[in-house]
């Protein structure tokens, strides 16, 4: 293409063979959804002219429902939108936190948890949030809906597992049961407006007894994409999620990094600083699940 | 061949017609198409927030928002902020705590300010500095930025 065009097409299947339209004449497209990404990036390093594939106008992408087993978030909702639902917020506090971490009020106006997803930042706060609830993505293709869970869909620093003819729909979070919270943490030398140097998302489940029966822990911006780490799930499940139980996911946290050294932080900083995020973040998540 | 878009917008309450490129800003089209230049242009990475305005009634920086994607929407900027009667009480504060030096940032602050008043008439000062984190200011040190819209929610508190 010589020029950029843009279409806002209104259904899933308009989008679809939009998308296979442009892969078939060898044109190369760009899904659109707050733009907060995608625009700034336009404007700098990647100005090559494409096809701008609105997917805001779609009844599934603004869908937000919240069943009793299962939750949907449409993948183009404004997280300022999302934070304005007293349930959600209850139901999923670390998730909309993290999602309340990015930008000012006027980029929560248009960015959205599924262009973050999209976006496949190493340092994308909602996704360790995403990967600690069990979030599984719901991409459209040419043969019907297909579902990746996020910890799986991350293929690298910018990259994703979905083609130039998919689009990412929305996301899909088990209901938490009772006994569950959840809390995600992340290190900026600010207090607001920054990338995160690392970060940690914990999802806790209790008994009736107070012992925990199932956890997931993410991280992020410590290693190309953010990751799932069982072993610090493992360290917690049986447990009271005590400080002593908190500190063995610590450490397994900072085993499991492997960061770099940037302007942000160095490899010592990282991997010290996201195992004090995980044990800190399990704490938050365990007062929730038994409040 | 290019081919430009037709937009049909709302803009300040008024319909608007334009034509513009796929790749040009909601910011282009105010600006450049139809001559509303109040809506400043900072750094185009929608981090200054100088270019704020409101899109169907939620704050966003227009640079950051493409012109194609007004289709259909209701747009306000700092020109729709005050009424016939005269300036809107943010802008009155703003002149009164003398909150602007080289006003660049004027217009973005005092949209995204009268928005939050909108929201939540009573603001603490934390509130509104997280609220305007988004618009940034190399003049001022915002104190006196705070000063006005605080000042500015005592006396909408007091006329209604």
């Amino acid at each position: 293409m010589s020029t950029y065009a843009y279409v806002a097409p209104t259904s899933i299947d308009e989008v679809l063979s939009v998308l296979a339209n442009a892969a078939g004449n060898g044109e190369r497209t760009q899904l659109l959804a707050g733009g907060t990404d995608v625009i700034v990036q336009m404007r700098s390093f990647d100005n090559e002219p494409r096809l701008l594939v609105d997917v805001k106008h779609l009844a599934e992408t603004n869908e937000v429902n919240i069943g009793d087993e299962e939750i949907f978030i449409g993948a183009a909702i404004p997280s300022g939108v999302l934070n304005e639902s007293d349930e959600l917020k209850s139901l999923l506090p670390g998730l909309l936190e993290s999602a309340d971490l990015i930008g000012s009020t006027q980029i929560q106006g248009r960015a959205s948890i599924g262009g973050n997803l999209c976006n496949s930042s190493p340092a994308g706060d909602t996704i360790p949030a995403l990967i600690a609830n069990s979030a599984v993505c719901v991409i459209a293709t040419r043969s019907g809906n297909r579902e990746v869970p996020v910890e799986d869909f991350l293929t690298g620093v910018g990259t994703n597992c979905m083609s130039a003819e998919e689009f990412l729909v929305g996301m899909k979070i088990r209901r938490p049961p009772p006994r569950t919270g959840d809390a995600y943490l992340r290190f900026i030398p600010r207090t607001e407006m920054d990338i995160a140097v690392a970060g940690a998302g914990v999802s806790v489940t209790f008994d009736g007894d107070g012992v925990c029966t199932r956890a997931r822990v993410s991280i992020g911006a410590v290693a190309p994409t953010a990751l799932l780490v069982p072993e610090a799930a493992q360290a917690l499940v049986g447990t009271k999620v005590d400080d002593g139980d908190l500190r063995a996911a610590e450490a397994a946290c900072s085993e499991a990094a492997s960061p770099i050294t940037d302007k942000r932080g160095t490899v010592e900083y990282r991997r010290h600083v996201v195992g004090v995020l995980c044990r800190r973040a399990g704490a938050i998540a365990k007062e929730r699940a038994l409040s | 061949m290019m081919s430009k878009i037709h937009v049909s917008t709302t803009v300040n309450g008024q319909p608007e017609e334009a034509l513009c490129e796929a790749q040009q800003s909601l910011l282009d089209l105010l600006r450049d198409e139809l001559g509303l230049t109040g809506t400043k242009e900072g750094c185009g990475t929608g981090d200054c927030g100088a270019c704020t305005v409101l899109l169907d009634g939620r704050l966003v920086c227009s640079c950051l928002v493409l012109g194609a994607e007004a289709q259909g929407k209701e747009v306000t900027t700092i020109e729709g902020i005050a009424d016939a009667d005269g300036l809107h009480v943010v802008q009155q504060k703003f002149l009164e705590h003398a909150a602007l030096q080289c006003g660049i940032c004027t217009p973005g602050f005092i949209v995204a300010a009268k928005a939050l008043l909108d929201k939540n008439p009573d603001p603490d000062e934390t509130t509104i500095r997280y609220w305007l984190a988004g618009n940034l200011c190399r003049c001022t040190g915002y104190d006196k930025i705070v000063r006005a819209v605080q000042d500015a929610a005592q006396e909408l508190a007091h006329s209604s």
